[in-house]
């Protein structure tokens, strides 16, 4: 992973730039590409769900290994705090769609869902973009992932009138999410890791280890091509909806990257917190709000998560959290 | 009997079947399918691909399991239902 080189002081402009050109984003766009040209490349769910398990168990198993080696102390205040931040967000962003952008409350709460949940691949890719940059950071990160995942979704369907027999809806939910592969691996990885130590560890680095970043890059190739078809909903989004979608991730990112800081997280750390609170859910919450909400509009919760909002903070985002967190930081 | 037809978008295939089974059938089968309706393709793969799911109930039942799906589906969800009279062997085996 040396396509970055790590470098005190970077100017954002460098962090862009390095983060554009480097494999795991170019492959992004390789995607895009292969949806625009109407390319017959095609994954077989197969290999999709096959290279997820393996990203998650990996980034799960690096985090618990690290923590096996030195206990980390504010570990529970940043959980706490994590779990606060994923359930307030919604808070905010529902207003601003129901009266601002004077959505249907089922549109706006199915949209502040998103937001308030996290994206797991965005997760990875802020991970991997540390590890180029040689930043350390907490090994317990990949816990904060799983306890922001569920509140933000639950406090969302909370903030519209529910229909008489919805009661069933929880319980799916709860289940959906909790025993959802993401959650369950990420969890299993960091217990499995954080057992086996360091030097148990060190017998599967090469596989769990090494090709990290390669393997992204594929998964990423067909993230390109799942997120670019969301494109042609675009137009029909509306002018508001992507105005949003930019906006939005940067405002809940500064205030993770200071809520990180509040907590003494050292500044990887800190950004990743940033990286989760700016990233909107694309997989947990719209299976849950298909079911829990469905006079919602899918095409306006997937275009904003998937369409825009990932896109634009595994290119942009991402360099710019860093950069934040640098300025909070001193660097 | 009555062989009832039901093609659903995947999220809410499970709960279906659980309907199916709350409002007498005694089984069902379950195929994954592709195709086009007055909602479009579905194509995301990350909702999983349309479930065709057919059972064979006593024609009360299918009668109750239309009435369902009119009430708890149709509005919102990728769903269709259709139905043939059909003939089996052990029938006894229906309820």
């Amino acid at each position: 992973m040396d396509w970055l080189i790590s470098h005190a002081a970077m100017s954002t402009a460098e962090l862009l730039r390095l983060n554009l050109f480097s494999p795991v984003i170019l492959c992004f766009f390789l995607g895009v590409a292969a949806t625009l040209v109407r390319s017959d490349l095609k994954f077989p769910d197969a290999l999709y769900q096959g290279l997820s398990i393996y990203l998650l168990l990996a980034i799960g198993l690096k985090g618990g290994a690290a923590l096996s080696a030195s206990a980390e102390a504010g570990l529970w205040l940043v959980l706490a705090a994590g779990l606060v931040l994923g359930a307030a967000i919604p808070l905010w962003c529902y207003p601003v769609l129901r009266w601002l952008g004077r959505f249907k409350p089922e549109d706006a709460a199915a949209v502040a869902a998103h937001y308030g949940s996290v994206s797991v691949v965005t997760f990875l890719a802020a991970i991997a973009f540390l590890r180029a940059m040689n930043e350390p950071f907490e090994g317990y990160l990949p816990a904060l992932v799983a306890v922001m995942e569920v509140p933000g979704i639950a406090v969302a369907l909370l903030l519209v009138p529910r229909p008489a027999g919805s009661g069933r809806v929880w319980g799916e939910t709860l289940h959906t999410v909790l025993a959802g592969k993401s959650v369950f691996l990420l969890l299993g990885g960091l217990f499995v890791g954080m057992l086996a130590g360091e030097r148990g560890m060190e017998k599967v680095d090469a596989f769990f280890v090494a090709p990290f970043a390669g393997v992204l890059c594929l998964f990423l190739l067909e993230m390109g091509m799942v997120a670019s078809r969301r494109f042609g909903d675009l137009r029909r989004a509306g002018l508001f909806l992507i105005v949003f979608a930019l906006l939005m991730p940067l405002l809940n990112g500064a205030v993770g990257i200071g809520l990180g800081w509040l907590c003494d997280l050292s500044r990887g750390g800190a950004f990743v917190l940033g990286v989760l609170a700016a990233s909107a859910s694309y997989i947990a919450a719209p299976a849950t709000v298909r079911l829990a909400l469905p006079a919602a509009s899918p095409a306006i919760y997937l275009t904003a998560s998937l369409g825009i909002t990932f896109p634009f903070n595994l290119t942009v985002g991402i360099p710019l959290y860093f950069a934040l967190s640098g300025w909070l930081y001193g660097v | 009997m009555t062989r009832v037809t039901i093609i659903a978008e995947a999220v809410v295939a499970e709960r279906i079947i659980e309907d199916l089974l709350r409002l007498g059938a005694s089984g069902y089968t379950r195929t994954e399918a592709e195709g086009r309706g007055s909602r479009g393709v579905r194509a995301s793969e990350w909702e999983g691909k349309n479930q065709k799911i057919e059972t064979v109930v006593r024609p009360a039942v299918a009668e109750a399991v239309f009435d369902h799906l009119v009430q708890d589906y149709f509005e919102h969800f990728a769903v269709i239902a259709y139905a043939h009279p059909v003939e089996v062997v052990r029938g006894e085996k229906y309820g």
